[in-house]
């Protein structure tokens, strides 16, 4: 199902062999405020690919991942989900780039399960009510429907006992375990991870890390913005260094992070040096 | 001062209260109505549709209540075309002018209180989402609006609070609630002291409900411990919204 065959090849611009990317960015511009954050970034997720982005902090990885799914508007390049070009209307004077198909990027979001560093859980809803509420008021789920389904992702996540808990009763790593849940239940194409763990105790990343790496192993797509150097050479299939808003190096994490070509990146891994 | 007669005004004025939580209860609904989107509108980015709600609540709060239902009630009939039209069968009527009256100030404040629930609500709850394809109506109604209006409870409490008491204006275009009746009824004993005194603590009780009640749905809204302490019905309701 999730080979995706491209017969058409429609712009001839694939990277490898006849397969389209389920998700893809060409060339993205962005600049928040007066800084340029990224500078022309390319980047392709293939099915059942896991992507880790690596850099420092403000080298436009977490920007690159929301213009993926359009938090962030790019000012030029293109975002494409399957064979489907996003609308993007570029900056016309004061006005910043904007979406051009409102309902195209509502359902193109909605095959792309975004998790966040700050969880972003809905606080006035139960953690169930979180997971069913895009069932329901996206895929018009009924609600006996999305609740079962929303159900089986907590099961998953190992969070079905605490179903009828307030986000504020929960611990971080669970609050992000919901999260991770609640983007699942919209059963998507591809999984975006903007540094799951990055605002959490020690002593809890585990446990999301083990539910990330739990999706990894089941094939799904998935784009990981991440600090965790080991976790991200253990589950990815490739990584990309980020630098000053370009993609500096990608590549299979066993070469690009044991042999690193550019000074850049390996500073990053070892900034003793 | 007469106790046996305050006692007894007391049950004359309880006459008013009905006519007193009419105004009020349907003066707060129909601004509440009105409210919402107009708050949507004053919180957005785009000038085209904050500043025409700006100029309304600047007006509407910036002059008395008092100045705005003497315009509607003595004013409306001046015009040839709310005399000519089916409007005059509802504003030959005191209470629908007070009624006017009342809610396009009640909006006017709640529009503000909103607002500022509106504008704290934190980005990333709304991009969580955006992420998941919900609509921006979706957005305003199911994320939004509940995480506003929880943050300004006490606030608009305060509002439903004074409009129980602004309602005691429209005793001056002749209507006949608790202070329409108490103003009857000093004219009747010429015993304001205990009539007014009367008056007051009719308020004051019912008042005292509404904030009793806010603070009750504060409570419901904000403290409920996981799953148990909620109330079956309360439970139904709110999935039922």
């Amino acid at each position: 199902m999730q080979t995706a065959i491209d017969i058409h090849s429609e712009d001839g611009r694939h990277g490898r062999g006849a397969a389209t990317a389920s998700l893809r960015a060409e060339n993205v511009h962005k600049t928040l405020g007066t800084h340029p954050v990224l500078r022309g970034v390319s980047l392709a997720a293939y099915p059942h690919e896991v992507i880790s982005v690596l850099g420092a902090s403000g080298s436009g990885k977490s920007t690159l991942l929301r213009c993926l799914n359009l938090l962030e508007v790019p000012d030029s390049g293109e975002i494409w989900f399957r064979d489907e070009k996003l609308d993007i209307r570029p900056p016309i004077g004061q006005n910043g780039a904007r979406i051009g198909d409102a309902r195209q990027a509502r359902r193109v979001r909605a095959s792309l399960g975004m998790v966040f560093q700050s969880f972003n859980l809905w606080p006035h809803k139960t953690a169930l009510e979180n997971v069913t509420e895009g069932p329901v008021h996206v895929r018009g789920l009924t609600r006996r429907a999305a609740t079962e389904r929303a159900e089986n992702y907590l099961r998953k996540v190992g969070l079905i006992e605490r179903r009828d808990h307030y986000p504020r009763h929960l611990s971080g790593g669970q609050q992000q375990r919901v999260a991770i849940a609640r983007a699942l239940a919209m059963e998507p194409e591809v999984l975006l991870f903007d540094e799951p763990t990055s605002s959490l105790d020690p002593e809890l990343t585990g446990e999301v890390l083990r539910t990330i790496r739990a999706l990894a192993e089941e094939g799904r797509t998935m784009i990981l913005v991440t600090h965790e150097l080991s976790f991200a050479r253990e589950v990815s299939s490739r990584v990309a260094f980020m630098q000053g808003g370009r993609i500096e190096e990608e590549g299979p994490p066993d070469e690009v992070l044991s042999r690193p070509a550019s000074a850049g990146l390996r500073r990053f891994l070892d900034p003793a040096c | 001062m007469d106790i046996a007669l305050i006692i007894e005004s007391i049950q004359t004025l309880l006459g008013g209260v009905v006519l007193t939580l009419e105004l009020t209860i349907l003066s707060l609904l129909i601004g509440f109505v009105l409210s919402v989107p107009l708050a949507f509108m004053r919180a957005s980015r785009s000038p085209w549709l904050s500043w025409p709600v700006l100029a309304y609540t600047y007006v509407f709060r910036g002059t008395p209540l008092l100045v705005q239902l003497f315009l509607i009630y003595y004013g409306l009939g001046q015009l040839a075309f709310v005399r000519e039209s089916f409007l005059w069968l509802l504003f030959r009527d005191p209470f629908y002018c007070a009624l006017l009256a009342f809610s396009l100030n009640s909006a006017a404040y709640t529009i503000e209180v909103f607002r500022g629930g509106i504008q704290s609500v934190p980005p990333g709850l709304v991009e969580a989402a955006q992420a998941i394809g919900l609509s921006p109506t979706k957005i305003s109604l199911r994320i939004v609006f509940p995480l506003a209006f929880r943050t300004v409870l006490p606030s608009y409490a305060n509002e439903v609070v004074g409009m129980i008491k602004a309602s005691s204006l429209a005793s001056t275009v002749t209507l006949l609630e608790i202070t329409g009746l108490a103003r009857k009824l000093v004219s009747e004993t010429f015993a304001p002291y205990e009539v007014f005194i009367a008056a007051g603590a009719i308020y004051l009780g019912l008042t005292f409900l509404a904030s009793r009640l806010f603070n009750l749905i504060e409570l419901h809204l904000s403290g409920a411990p996981p799953d148990k302490a909620r109330r079956p019905w309360l439970l139904k309701l709110r999935q039922a919204l």
